[in-house]
């Protein structure tokens, strides 16, 4: 079957590759992805990575309900998203072919399992015929390989038992792609020491099944040539790579550092945002404290607690739980302590799609409470930008004393993208001081503490921690006095403290928003959050044929950048792409008026660069 | 300026807000004996938070000269919970109802007896909800007439001793607003418990209840219809204790002396690890119309949740060193470009 002498193929040089890893959920197609992004990127490819799992933990072996998929983009020059199809699927089993191959392009690769192609497999696929004999394969590239097969031969001198030997498969389809594209074996062999420490055999079935994919691409006569990606033209400096999760993680920890406060994070487990729980469970070194809570709202209770008591207070979670919190968010509007809900957002309404992206909460995170209740919002962009976008909204609310929404999604959050690394110290002081001395007199001209006395420039009220001596005080949900903050139930009073609570948020100090693309165009595209990416994308494309294109992205949406209205106001035609039935221009045409079109999508899958290039295209005809 | 070189009075836990509770209120002598607590306790003012809910007894934080919220209905235990974690040198006491947190919020009171939260939590039970203006609450009797329930109450009542027990809160007791010595020692008793604390107030509510708990906590019924659980000591009760309580095949039971000799009678050991004789008499009283045990049912040791906690703080400092965040962000792996 195999030529033992090395063939010298030709190498060629490519721009960029887009390989979706699919298979079963039991084997290891996100391991795979990962391993083959981190040998990536330690060559100096650009990337970007997007993973798709199934919602069930094992949904039974071989079907199409239970197909993993992780997706790799790398590229030698610089990139926003995972790519809109990919180039190259390797296929695992039936089940991860059909489901995955209208998504690959025409004319695409396919590396296939053909030992995973049983006829109960075929038919737990849902295939009637053999796609690999029917032609419907036709018009792609497709490369046989009998994967299981030979791992099992290859791992069999270590001793390790057929049916164990089977789970190294993954190294095997991993050695063939390191092949492939000139992937260095060194770091893999590191990784697999590293993984499996503790486990001789598993590090020798899965060493030894590397090798043989490896040596497979190099000796099968299958393949015409290999590939080389250069590594891509980047700014300087020192890069890991990082998830819009763990990203958000480290953000809490490192405001919790530069505002020189204790973390607490109280939180119920729910998909997508539980990663944040386990990666913060993780830093105890920090002085964080994690409380996984009975339930959505103990989770935000216990946050609006500990702020009370003097915490940079978390609470995380996706929109079930958002709903679920919404009167406690209410009371923390109220009180005015700070808070930071983290909404993770998924598909819904309801439990939705648990694992897919969607934008949809955007007018729950504005209105999504009883009466007036503004809280500020803000959304990353990026999985990297999740980082800044954490610490942004503790500023807002530490210097506001405010309840804040910082909204992700699905999508950033286990995709993943090289991250330039900050330097520590340009991060920003984002601290405030407690307050500890009287901040009134009485009528007989004793000192006071009026825990309702605002700030004149920021309208935020003095935060003053249990523990500090002469400062007691009571809050509370009823309405509060101007000031003093006892109970208070005057008209004027209720009438004041509406518009003072609405005043606060509106006056805080986001940036304006800048123009990217041609600012001098008659056409822009609006986005927030996550469709970031795949806008930049497409507005380079656009450029690259003539087109002129301006971009305006928000990372805040409440309140909005002060010169968000002029700006919109000066294009002729604005369109916005976002994950939901159009809520960002709904909020946009009601506060300035402006007829912005929606761009919308709602299956579960973020949008491509395509479908943006192709909105746009015909927005601009049309004007 | 601090409290802690001065002896406080009552007067000095007071506000100067004036208390708005209903004339002849149940919580009017709670509010007394608390004040009058406080200077016995020896603690500051300003290490001290109540904590409530939403319902009459949630305005309590109002009339205490200390730090406080006033939450929303149910949450007080998770709100206090976060703060007891955040801050554990502070007292901080949790104040509601039976609707607040029998009903709205049983949720987050068993999870906080059963994680041992240092909270000392004050339950006042009237088995109605006054604020709402008297419909049942999961404290009343079936059959209750109320306006919600015009024919009666179909709701069999939770019993918050045998709840705390079953959530294995590690110190649970009962007290009436009749008896302000007794509310003093219990509140005492479950401030100094380091834990959770639960702490039944039997408590009239004079205008939509009233006189609900009289078959008990009236003076002429106390000594037939109140037993006093001391520890170490038989249950026993009566003008001249002539009755007594024994554990008849897995059940508590109201005996005469007389008849089974004082040996007979049950030990009680508030101390004992296993609550299932604490149990037993928290089942001996199907309501305020026959014998009811008052006093501490259990008072155990058990690790305090925010102590554990911070010793896992100090576990991973001591292992992993201060967090520092130039090599967090650098953990999983890093190139040169």
């Amino acid at each position: 079957m195999t030529d033992t002498a090395p063939r010298e193929l030709p190498l060629q040089e490519l721009d960029e590759v887009i390989i979706r890893f699919a298979g079963d959920s039991g084997d290891g197609m996100q391991l795979t992805g990962d391993q083959f992004t981190s040998i990536s990127a330690a060559l100096g490819n650009d990337l970007a990575t997007l993973p798709e799992f199934p919602a069930e933990i094992r949904a039974p072996q071989g079907t199409l309900a239970g197909v993993s998929a992780f997706q790799v983009r790398i590229s030698d020059f610089a990139i926003t998203t995972p790519g809109d199809a990919p180039t190259v699927l390797v296929a695992m089993n039936p089940a991860a072919l059909k489901a995955q191959l209208p998504n690959l392009v025409q004319g695409g690769a396919i590396i296939i399992n053909t030992d995973a192609f049983s006829e109960k497999n075929l038919e737990k696929a849902g295939y009637e015929s053999n796609p690999l004999e029917d032609g419907s394969l036709d018009g792609y590239r497709s490369y046989p390989v009998p994967m299981s097969q030979i791992t099992r031969d290859a791992v069999a001198e270590h001793g390790v038992k057929p049916r164990d030997a089977e789970r190294s498969k993954n190294f095997f389809a991993l050695g063939l792609i390191s092949w492939m594209y000139t992937r260095p074996v060194e770091p893999t062999m590191e990784f697999i020491g590293t993984k499996f420490r503790g486990k001789e055999l598993v590090i020798k079935a899965n060493e030894a099944a590397f090798h043989a994919g490896y040596n497979f691409g190099e000796t099968a006569e299958l393949f015409e040539s290999h590939y080389e990606i250069k590594p891509a033209e980047l700014p300087k400096g020192e890069y890991t790579n990082v998830n819009g999760n763990t990203a958000i993680a480290w953000g809490c920890a490192a405001a919790g550092q530069l505002a020189r406060l204790p973390v607490f994070l109280g939180s119920y487990p729910i998909t997508p945002a539980s990663d944040i729980l386990h990666d913060l469970s993780e830093l105890k070194h920090f002085g964080v404290r994690t409380f996984q809570a009975e339930d959505e709202i103990a989770a935000a209770a216990s946050a609006v607690g500990a702020a009370f008591g003097g915490a940079l207070a978390f609470t995380t979670t996706s929109g079930p739980g958002v709903a679920l919190k919404g009167e406690t968010l209410g009371l923390a509007v109220s009180l005015e302590l700070p808070l930071v809900v983290i909404d993770i957002q998924r598909g819904g309404p309801s439990t939705g799609l648990p694992t897919k992206p969607e934008q949809a909460d955007l007018l729950m995170a504005m209105y999504g409470r009883h009466s007036e209740s503004p809280m500020p919002i803000v959304a990353p962009k990026s999985p990297a930008d999740c980082f800044n976008a954490a610490i942004e909204a503790c500023r807002i609310a530490l210097r506001y004393r405010t309840p804040v929404m910082l909204l992700s999604d699905g999508y950033l959050a286990t995709s993943s993208e090289p991250w330039l690394l900050p330097d520590i110290d340009s991060l920003p002081d984002i601290g405030v001081d407690f307050h500890t001395g009287f901040n009134g007199t009485n009528e007989d001209g004793d000192g006071i503490f009026l825990p309702y006395l605002r700030d004149s420039e920021t309208l935020a009220r003095p935060w003053a921690i249990p523990g500090t001596p002469d400062l007691m005080h009571r809050i509370g949900g009823i309405e509060k006095e101007d000031e003093s903050g006892n109970i208070s139930y005057d008209p004027a009073n209720h009438q004041k403290m509406i518009d003072l609570r609405a005043a606060k948020i509106e006056g805080i100090d986001v940036p304006d928003v800048e123009v990217a693309g041609d600012p001098d165009a008659d056409f822009c595209m609006l986005g927030w959050g996550s469709t970031w990416g795949a806008i930049d994308a497409a507005v380079d494309r656009l450029q690259a044929a003539g087109k002129k294109v301006a971009h305006v992205h928000l990372t805040h949406l409440n309140p909005f950048p002060k010169n968000l209205g002029e700006v919109l106001s000066k294009f002729e035609t604005v369109i916005c792409p976002e994950m939901n039935a159009g809520q960002l221009v709904d909020l946009v045409r009601a506060k300035y008026l402006l007829d912005v079109k929606p761009v919308n999508k709602m299956n579960g899958v973020p949008f491509t660069t395509a479908e943006i290039e192709s909105a746009a295209l015909q927005a601009i005809e049309a004007s | 300026m601090t409290d802690t070189s001065t002896r406080t009075e009552p007067a000095d836990w007071a506000t100067d807000q004036e208390v708005r509770w209903c004339p002849g209120c149940g919580d009017y002598s709670i509010l007394t004996a608390m004040r009058m607590l406080m200077p016995e306790l020896e603690v500051d003012r300003e290490n001290t938070v109540f904590v409530s809910g939403i319902g009459c007894a949630a305005r309590f934080p109002y009339y205490m000269n200390t730090y406080g919220m006033h939450g929303i209905h149910g949450r007080a235990p998770a709100i206090a919970t976060g703060l007891a974690m955040a801050r554990p040198d502070l007292d901080v006491w949790v104040i509601g109802g039976d609707g607040d947190m029998m009903s709205i919020g049983g949720n987050h009171l068993i999870h906080a007896l059963r994680r041992n939260v240092n909270l000392n939590i004050l339950l006042f039970n009237n088995m109605i909800y006054g604020l709402t203006k008297g419909q049942f609450s999961p404290t009343s009797e079936v059959g209750k007439v109320t306006k919600s329930s015009p024919m009666g109450s179909l709701d069999s009542p939770f019993n918050p001793m045998s709840v705390a027990l079953g959530a294995e809160a590690s110190f649970v007791a009962r007290t009436h607003d009749m008896d302000r010595q007794h509310m003093m020692e219990m509140f005492r008793r479950a401030h100094d418990h380091k834990g959770a604390s639960i702490v039944e107030v039997f408590q009239n509510c004079n205008v939509f209840n009233d006189g609900a708990w009289e078959g008990i906590t009236k003076k002429g019924n106390r000594d037939s219809n109140l037993i006093s659980l001391e520890h170490g000591k038989p249950v026993k009760f009566g003008a001249d204790g002539e009755f007594g309580v024994v554990i008849d095949n897995g059940t508590a039971k109201v005996v005469s002396v007389a008849d089974v000799g004082e040996s007979a009678l049950l030990v009680h050991d508030e101390t004992k690890p296993d609550p299932s004789t604490a149990f037993m008499l928290s089942r001996l009283s199907r309501g305020p119309f026959e014998p009811t045990p008052i006093g501490v049912f259990r008072a155990v040791e058990r690790i305090e949740y925010a102590t554990s906690s911070t010793a896992q703080l100090a576990m991973a400092q001591n292992d992993k060193g201060a967090g520092d965040l130039s090599s967090l962000l650098r953990s999983r792996g890093t190139w040169q470009v």
